[in-house]
């Protein structure tokens, strides 16, 4: 049977399942055909699973015994950071080369308990460190749009596989922006959470204390769904709390919109992105929103901020990779020489570049000058957002800087890269939850490139950029 | 300026063999990285800046529950690029 997968969101599916329309098994085939005939190309996933039917087929059990959830049959992929236990898992990186994985992380356990359908594990920057792909070991993927410009990263195959039909939803990691900026490149909703409410067990650390888990969909109540399913205290992460989301304020007052105006129209900001945020915030107004300036002097300093203690923390993390407990191996005349060998030639080149980049700021005489300062200016940052959130109840900008650029533009050039965080990144500096949304196109080269809109909320305001972001998209 | 002999001991430090090719080209990105984080010391003309001690602390828990003894050995050690028995093998260091 065909099944029109481009309009399906989670509820369609969840309904025609309990109907018997069609079943998780042949839901699950459109999948597979679609992944069989595009991925080629795109480059979205690593490894399809071979027991996606065997899944499936469970899942129909489960629906046929009445205790189906919603998500019971849902086609969902996995950030190839992210652990299932007995699968190979490798944060597309050499280093793990024949890695698999001994435990579930805790949202694998959870998506389990639901019923869902993994799919397979796709592409990313190698260890998430980056914002086009293009570190991945294994080639870049393909933006849908356009394919000879990048899908964004680092969760740029999950952004790739639910634009292009290859799954209902997927999984990414945040940390800087590795969730909002593909789904903007890809014309997808991305939700980074509330730093702690979604556990980080399993999921390979990068910079722990700025790393959530979230979701990538083509709907924002696909994206909700999924973290609804997610989220929760663990005890087996420390730093993860029960949130205490507040409920959406769209009424009986309006919303008031902030808009850090003098970031938002700074330097280097593409023209269509300022045209696209502008027209946007013109629906807000229509839609009975009131849309306010708002001054964030110290947001500007977040990517300096971010780009100290990412590296800082990545290098402490990525400690662990030492050849000997598993992964790749290269051998030397001693062990520090196969701990040298192996780590040259198992990281990546940009990998290489952040730990020792966070070796060098947290090192003895660096220490002050950077990694302290860069602690302090965190505060400094956090407090600021703190008191523009006591005069607005969401913050506005554009999810990206331009629009997704070509493969092979800014690989040679470090920071050129890093500015494409430049407005997701202080949402993981503040711990405080953000979502991209689609807001249209910006048309180059004959080609329509998705744009996307950044809400960002007070920790635990998920609600709220749930509700506002539906509402905006309603337009 | 980050020199090149500064390169050299920070990837020793890292535990990561660079090329002399690579440690160059190293070189010059962290020049290019190191110019535009220097910004941070911007935001130190705020008021009250160094006394900002960072609020993130480490949560610490009992270590209770313990496993039974051995239950995971074989799925972990069964990882390791290089094992003798119930041990992982490397070179000695003496």
């Amino acid at each position: 049977m065909k099944i029109d997968l481009n309009t399906l969101t989670i509820r369609k599916v969840h309904d025609a399942l309990i109907k018997g329309e069609y079943s998780a098994v042949d839901l699950a085939r459109s999948y597979l055909s679609e992944i069989e005939m595009k991925n080629k190309d795109l480059n979205a996933y690593l490894e399809v699973y071979d027991d996606v039917l065997e899944q499936a087929i469970s899942a129909d059990k489960r629906i046929k015994n009445g205790n189906a959830t919603l998500l019971t049959g849902i086609p969902v992929a996995v950030k190839d950071n992210i652990l299932i236990k007995g699968r190979r898992a490798g944060s597309a990186s050499k280093i793990l080369e024949g890695y698999t994985a001994s435990y579930d992380a805790t949202v694998i356990s959870k998506l389990k308990d639901a019923g869902v359908v993994f799919l397979g594990r796709t592409n990313m920057d190698e260890f998430a460190m980056g914002g086009s792909t293009e570190n991945s070991a294994f080639g870049t993927s393909k933006n849908p749009h356009d394919i000879s410009r990048v899908p964004g990263g680092s969760s740029g195959g999950s952004a790739v596989a639910v634009a292009s039909n290859m799954a209902l939803v997927a999984l990414g990691s945040d940390t800087g922006g590795s969730i909002r900026q593909p789904a903007s490149f890809c014309g997808l909703v991305g939700l980074k959470p509330t730093y702690g409410s979604v556990s980080r067990h399993g999921l390979m650390a990068m910079a722990s204390s700025l790393d959530v888990i979230g979701s990538i969909a083509k709907t924002v109540e696909d994206a909700q769904i999924i973290f609804d399913c997610i989220k929760g205290r663990d005890p087996m992460d420390s730093t993860s709390i029960d949130l205490e989301t507040k409920p959406s304020t769209l009424s009986p007052k309006p919303l008031v919109v902030g808009v850090p105006r003098a970031f938002t129209e700074s330097e280097g900001i593409d023209k269509s992105v300022i045209e696209n945020f502008k027209s946007s915030l013109e629906i807000l107004k229509k839609q009975g929103f009131e849309v306010v300036d708002v001054s964030l002097p110290t947001i500007e300093y977040s990517l300096a901020v971010y780009y100290i203690i990412m590296p800082a923390e990545a290098s402490t993390n990525l400690s662990r990779f030492d050849a000997v407990k598993y992964g790749f191996h290269k051998a030397g005349k001693n062990l520090l020489e196969d701990y040298e060998l192996s780590r040259g030639e198992g990281f990546g080149k940009e990998v290489r570049r952040r730990i020792i980049l966070g070796t060098h700021v947290l090192s003895s005489g660096y220490y002050d000058a950077y990694y302290n300062k860069a602690v302090s200016a965190r505060e400094i940052i956090i407090e600021d957002f703190a008191k523009v959130f006591k005069s607005v109840d969401v913050i506005a900008t554009p999810t990206t800087p331009s629009p997704a650029f070509k493969i092979g533009e800014k690989s040679d050039n470090p920071l050129a890269m890093y500015l494409a965080d430049i407005f997701t990144v202080s949402a993981n500096i503040a711990s405080i939850p953000a979502i991209s949304v689609p807001s249209g196109f910006a048309e180059v080269e004959g080609k329509k490139l998705p744009l996307g809109l950044q809400f960002i909320a007070p920790s635990g305001g998920e609600e709220t950029l749930f509700a506002l972001s539906k509402n905006f998209l309603k337009k | 300026m980050i020199t090149l002999e500064e390169v050299e001991k920070l990837a020793s430090l890292s535990r990561i063999a660079l090329t002399q090719e690579e440690k160059e080209e190293m070189r010059k990105s962290m020049d290019s990285i190191l110019g535009y984080i220097e910004q941070v010391k911007k935001v130190s003309g705020q008021s009250g800046f160094d006394k900002k001690a960072g609020s993130l602390r480490n949560v610490m828990r009992e270590d209770t529950n313990s496993h039974e003894s051995g239950i995971y050995t074989e799925t972990l050690i069964s990882s390791a690029p290089k094992r003798e028995g119930n041990y992982i093998k490397v070179k000695k260091i003496l």
